[in-house]
């Protein structure tokens, strides 16, 4: 009885014209018509807005000048992942959602995709702008290939460090090849990325976890050692029925279809608790695998973490939002059948922050439902954290000072688990600065441990707006 | 790597990208950060006798969406003391030795070119341009494009410079002439090291219609202004091969006229230049744009295999000869690559009422389809066609061997005819 609301196995046609790139790379063409309407803003606020600070309008003169390859060298001197985040940032709050031409109504100059469309030459033809710096003789281990970790690694062999990427996964790339939406980045993107990143000369070793037990030994065999593990698991609701098959948490749910590459089968109702960004890439996904799929959110539209141009994608994608609605009681067999939920009222608070809200009593319905995806958050990596001395959080983020060393002068840290969840963009920043404290720790004697000016978020994203991302 | 280093008649610089004299090269502020964003040299806004400038100055031409395809300008030449002048070029030339600092002067009388030259000596500079270019206000009084314009007081005057001078002299010339060679081969005459071209040309750049007044307005009057910029490169390349192919002209060239990209440049070093400058991108731009000029630039002599700049010098203007050694028996058509047509059949109109009637609409099909027997391989649909490839003209080989007019049947005055008969 249960598997009857399943969805068959798509197959590779209908994966195919669903999962289409949203953001196709560019024709020759394209790009120098695009990049010929760019106004090269002095001092331009594309560039502010960038977390990684790309000369934004200088690589889009050079695509105009057909001075490509020179353009992928201005994009990867600040962001060696540039391809990626080409790709997958969320432009529109970004250096497009800053573009001058927004003041005069018109389209913002399209600089994801003219950031793709260098870099992607330079990937595709395996032309190289760095190379390893004059070995030190230090060693260091990136606990992380995502972004973060692949941006430190790079950096780090750029100036003559020893570098050891160990990550968890079969593949490394971390978000890139496990998290973002499929129709931003696919699997092949992001892992031909990481090639191309560590042709410069590190090492990855894929599917090797460290964890609280063998962290001491790693401490022991390099100078230095850069956590960017990200967040853990989605974290769970507590509600009743969540230990039933078909419950599923958001960061594993994608995990699982990008490893697959889509080839997944889902349910045929499937609700969405939660209402970030990777709430939508979830029900989207689903959508796209033919589920209907309907968003949870306790709150309102305007509380909602998601950025608005993806509750519209979401929209177009037959995605439906319950607001104001809490799940209170999961139940089926072995497997989900039905949610239960209960309508809230928002309560008006005095001062400006978010108003609360309040269940309302007797307002509770049933749903018929194969599948309940959790997007509510994801967990810390608390137990690596613990066997780490003197390491401290705060609220499970690994707390850091702005050359991004933690408590722990040994380790360093960068990416989401240090800012709690945010962009592809902020965690390569991240990795790129925390090369250089590292350096600096590393060639002059431990000397840069403070923590009395710490915020690195002020440091490397001059972005002026909030980037949460749930 | 390719070096980029450039020996420009005796001029050393990091490389021939220079700022020419201008508004960009007013002050030592500016000199100072264009060498730091990149530049190889600058030419100082001309030092002359104290003179007024008038305030509107700038008219450009806008086509379409890009604003300044042309500007034109009614500024004199430096409006700042000769002493304030000298002591922040002075400056320049100390933080900065490596980088050419050239003075650009433009004097009446024999004395004060002496005197001028002497104290640029003094503090250093390492060459001097004379402006022989200036079309519009110095010209009344005799200098500027007035000397530029008469051999006789161009070599008389870049005498008297060479005469005195012990670092290289650079002639500026004016395109406001008929033949540019005349007073090219007078400065070479008068003893000049080098020349460069071309100055501004003769222009109004438009009109205000509201008003009906000519721009750049003065209190309702204008006058005719100086053009320069992308608009102004074809005359430019033209000008410096003209100087490049003449037998009797020896001295290296500086290249100026729309310059704003490494093509631009390439293009100019191309037609004969060693050096180029660079004015009007760097108004619209400013200094950051020599980037791409220098990275360009080396990408694409290491695409060629060459290694310096100096490599590329005249290739093109070799290759640009007298219409009547034009192979006349060579054939080209246009190609419609039917996957690229978006069918605007802008190709179609342009050659049905301008020019041969040899693009066919086909019913049923918006995609235009060349008349291959009647095509003369003119270029224009493949000119007018928004898509790039999309149209591509393709050799015929006509199988006859090369035919020049002077050989023609139809050429009265033809060799072979005059044989024949």
């Amino acid at each position: 009885m249960t598997n009857t609301n399943l969805l068959p196995l798509p197959d590779n046609e209908t994966l195919e014209k669903e999962f289409k790139k949203i953001k196709p790379l560019m024709t020759a063409s394209e790009a120098v018509v695009e990049s010929s309407r760019c106004l090269f803003c002095h001092d331009a606020p594309c560039i502010k807005a960038c977390p990684t600070s790309i000369d934004i309008p200088m690589f889009i003169r050079q695509i105009m000048t057909k001075n490509i390859k020179g353009s992928a060298k201005t994009i990867f001197t600040q962001n060696i992942l540039g391809k990626s985040c080409g790709e997958v940032c969320p432009t529109q709050v970004l250096c497009e959602g800053s573009c001058v031409y927004l003041e005069l109504n018109e389209k913002p100059i399209d600089i994801g995709r003219l950031q793709a469309y260098a870099t992607g030459y330079a990937i595709e033809n395996d032309i190289h702008f760095f190379k390893a710096g004059k070995a030190t003789g230090k060693k260091i281990a990136v606990i992380g290939g995502g972004p973060a970790g692949l941006a430190c690694a790079h950096e780090l062999t750029v100036l003559g460090h020893k570098v050891t990427v160990l990550e968890a996964n079969k593949k490394a790339g971390g978000l890139n090849t496990y998290g973002v939406a499929p129709y931003k980045l696919t699997n092949k993107d992001s892992l031909n990325e990481v090639e191309y990143i560590s042709k410069i000369g590190f090492e990855i070793k894929a599917g090797i976890k460290v964890s609280s037990n063998n962290i001491e030994e790693l401490e022991k065999n390099h100078d230095a050692i850069f956590i960017s593990t990200g967040l853990g698991e989605s974290k769970k609701i507590k509600i009743p029925g969540e230990g039933l098959k078909g419950v599923i948490g958001a960061t594993e749910f994608i995990h699982n279809l990008r490893d697959k590459e889509q080839k997944i089968v889902v349910g045929k109702n499937i609700f969405v608790i939660g209402a970030g960004n990777t709430a939508i890439d979830a029900a989207v996904e689903s959508s796209k695998l033919g589920a209907n799929v309907t968003v949870i959110y306790r709150r309102s539209a305007g509380d909602q973490n998601a950025y608005d141009f993806e509750v519209n994608h979401a929209k177009e994608n037959n995605v439906n939002f319950l607001y104001l609605t809490s799940p209170i009681e999961i139940s089926g067999k072995e497997h989900v059948e039905k949610i239960k939920c209960i309508k809230n009222k928002l309560i008006k608070s005095k001062s400006n922050i978010k108003s609360s809200i309040e269940p309302i009593k007797g307002s509770e319905f049933e749903l018929d439902c194969d599948m309940v995806i959790l997007a509510t958050g994801q967990e810390r990596m608390i137990d690596l954290f613990s066997g780490i001395k003197g390491l401290e959080t705060d609220n499970g983020k690994i707390i850091v000072n702005k050359n991004f060393q933690t408590t722990s002068p040994k380790y360093f840290a960068g990416g989401d688990c240090v800012n709690g969840g945010k962009e592809v963009v902020n965690a390569v920043a991240h990795g790129r600065d925390a090369a250089r404290g590292i350096d600096k720790y590393l060639m002059s004697n431990n000397t840069c441990h403070s923590h009395e000016n710490g915020n690195p978020e002020k440091l490397v994203s001059n972005a002026g707006f909030p980037l949460t991302r749930e | 790597m390719a070096n980029l280093e450039s020996n420009f008649a005796g001029i050393k610089s990091p490389n021939p990208f220079w700022l020419a004299s201008a508004p960009p090269t007013n002050t030592g502020y500016q000199v100072m950060n264009a060498f730091r964003a990149g530049w190889g040299g600058a030419v100082w806004k001309t030092l002359g006798q104290p003179i007024v400038n008038v305030s509107s100055r700038y008219g450009a031409v806008a086509y379409k969406n890009n604003k300044i395809m042309g500007l034109n300008n009614i500024e004199l030449i430096t409006d700042r003391p000769l002493e304030v002048n000298i002591k922040e070029m002075k400056e320049v030339k100390e933080k900065f030795p490596k980088h050419a600092l050239i003075a650009s002067m433009m004097f009446e009388k024999k004395e004060e070119w002496h005197d001028c030259i002497k104290r640029c000596e003094d503090i250093g500079v390492d060459g001097f341009e004379l402006n022989y270019g200036c079309p519009h206000g110095m010209c009344e009084r005799g200098m500027g494009s007035a000397v530029g314009q008469n051999p006789d007081v161009c070599e008389k005057i870049t005498s008297w410079v060479t005469e005195v001078a012990t670092k290289p002299v650079i002639v500026k010339l004016t395109p406001n002439v008929t033949d540019i060679t005349k007073p090219a081969l007078a400065a070479q005459r008068g003893g000049a090291n080098a020349v460069s071209l071309i100055n501004t040309i003769n222009s109004v750049t438009g009109i205000d219609l509201n008003k009906m007044e000519p721009n750049p307005s003065v209190a309702g009057n204008s006058t005719h202004g100086g053009y320069c910029g992308p608009a102004v490169k074809p005359i430019a390349l033209n000008m410096v091969a003209e100087l490049t192919n003449h037998p009797d002209f020896h001295l290296p060239i500086s290249g100026i006229g729309g310059i704003e990209t490494w093509q631009d440049a390439v293009e100019h070093f191309l037609m004969g230049a060693s050096t180029v400058q660079v004015c009007t991108a760097v108004m619209h731009y400013g200094f950051r744009i020599v980037t791409d000029l220098i990275q360009g630039t080396e990408e694409y002599l290491e695409n060629h295999k060459m290694n310096k700049v100096t490599d590329l010098k005249g290739i093109a203007a070799k290759k640009l000869r007298k219409w009547e050694n034009l192979d006349l028996n060579y054939k080209i058509i246009a190609h419609i690559d039917p996957d690229k047509c978006i069918s605007c059949q802008l190709c179609y109109i342009a050659c049905e009422d301008g020019a041969h009637q040899s693009i066919a609409l086909v019913p049923g099909s918006r995609i235009p389809v060349i008349k291959e027997d009647t095509c003369v391989g003119c270029n224009l649909c493949s000119l007018v066609c928004p898509v790039e490839n999309c149209i591509s003209m393709v050799e015929i080989k006509t199988g006859k061997p090369k035919l020049l007019w002077k050989d023609h049947p139809k050429n009265p005055f033809s060799i072979t005819k005059t044989h024949s008969s």
